[in-house]
């Protein structure tokens, strides 16, 4: 911290880098749980596409964040060795996968906010991860396209599959506020190198967002009380679970190695 | 090499000689094009006697990246050099326009139809023709196939279906 309690450029990045790390490993083990669950083949691989490109984004995160910290820290020990309170993630993205127009919904929402995100970075004055940004937001604009038309099949396909799409709208819809809402970590990142002004970003969002809902014949949320707080460590109860599955083996086994 | 030759004359001779190495290089998911038809190897220059290669990855999340990298300084410890540093360089992201013709070829000799054009990623989505039977009379499957880097199409003329290089 600097002298007024504002974090300083270098926290700034690297608080900036983990929680996009945790952001696509949480998201990718989200998916990775749900392999051999997917309603048809196609939609298999599709999802094991998606897991594996957020787990190799958030491994390249995780090593910009070792280096950045140098206290010999690996992608391994963020992965593994944190507890939830030092996750960083958003709250929609640890949310349960539920049925396929829930997993749909959450995909759909975060990529359109990530897409953004990304696009920014891509422009940041960081190298590095400019560098990482870019990779990736080739790849997410590929994912939105994908979850983007799926919204649309299944809110405009049958009276069953559009009421279930709008109720897993509704249902995530309280969790689509926290990614704009900056804090000081995101204020000193803007200031320091030139990051996305993430309540800007909201705009834009509801734009697009919008466009994809009046396709599928499906009714925008209406903005009620947001949940928050991912971003700071206060996690929902779903987060617990998650790190339990993926972080047992080198909970039970410290220093496993293959 | 001549001690008469330039600096810059032996860089470009040394990054010929790796780059023809490493035409012999396969890539392990589609092993008809080499590691060079992908356009992954960016360059290669000398750092006291050791042999550096700067390789950029394809996709954040294929599986092949770490085996690519072995397979490329093994080829390279083969050809003589006995240290060989493989650094990713992750600027400018890897497009898929970046393949080589040659490597256009052997992709749809292979079967699997290559990439037309980045531009369709934000664009209208340009034709893509059947690898067997050349129609562009053709529907995308999914958008997603049996590696990350494809997708899988039918060909409505012939009726076969096919994998087609995913455009990024």
């Amino acid at each position: 911290m600097d002298r007024d309690g504002a974090p300083t450029p270098d926290q700034a990045l690297l608080g900036t880098v983990l929680r996009l790390g945790d952001n696509a490993l949480i998201l990718g083990q989200r998916l990775a749980e749900a392999m051999t669950h997917g309603p048809e083949l196609e939609e298999e691989l599709a999802n094991a596409n998606f897991a594996l490109d957020y787990v190799g984004q958030a491994r390249m995160f995780y090593a910009y964040a070792a280096e950045l910290e140098g206290g010999g820290r690996d992608e391994d020990y963020y992965a593994f060795r944190r507890d939830g309170h030092e996750f960083r993630n958003l709250l929609l993205v640890e949310q349960p996968n539920g049925h396929f127009g829930d997993l749909t919904a959450r995909q759909f929402l975060f990529e359109q906010f990530y897409l953004l995100q990304l696009e920014a970075l891509a422009r940041c004055a960081d190298e590095r991860l400019a560098a990482i940004a870019a990779r990736a937001e080739k790849e997410i604009r590929y994912h939105l396209r994908h979850a983007s038309q799926w919204v649309v099949r299944l809110g405009d396909g049958t009276e069953e599959s559009h009421r279930r799409m709008q109720a897993s709208l509704d249902d995530l819809w309280r969790f689509t506020g926290e990614p704009f809402a900056a804090d000081d970590v995101d204020a000193a990142f803007a200031a320091h190198f030139g990051g996305p002004d993430l309540p800007a970003l909201r705009e834009p969002w509801r734009e697009r967002v919008a466009a994809v809902l009046a396709e599928a014949t499906l009714t925008m949320p209406a903005d009620e009380w947001m949940d928050g707080g991912g971003r700071q460590g206060r996690h929902s109860e779903h987060l617990g679970y998650l790190l339990a599955e993926m972080q047992f083996l080198q909970r039970a086994y410290l220093d496993a190695r293959w | 090499m001549s001690a008469a030759q330039s600096q810059p004359a032996r860089d470009a001779a040394l990054a010929g000689r790796v780059r023809e190495i490493l035409a012999g290089v396969p890539d392990p998911e589609i092993p008809v094009v080499s590691v060079v038809d992908l356009g992954i190897v960016r360059g290669a220059h000398e750092e006291g006697g050791r042999l550096v290669v700067d390789v950029t990855p394809t996709y954040s999340g294929c599986p092949a990246t770490e085996v690519i990298e072995a397979d490329i300084a093994a080829a390279l410890r083969r050809a003589g050099w006995k240290e060989v540093e493989v650094r990713r360089q992750l600027a400018p992201p890897w497009t898929t326009d970046w393949i080589s013709e040659a490597g256009r070829e052997r992709l749809r000799a292979f079967g699997i139809a290559p990439p037309p054009g980045s531009r369709s990623l934000r664009g209208p989505a340009l034709p893509v023709a059947c690898p067997h039977c050349n129609s562009t009379d053709t529907t995308r499957l999914s958008e997603f196939g049996s590696t990350p880097c494809k997708s899988a199409w039918r060909c409505e003329a012939c009726r076969e279906p096919f994998d087609h290089f995913k455009c990024i």
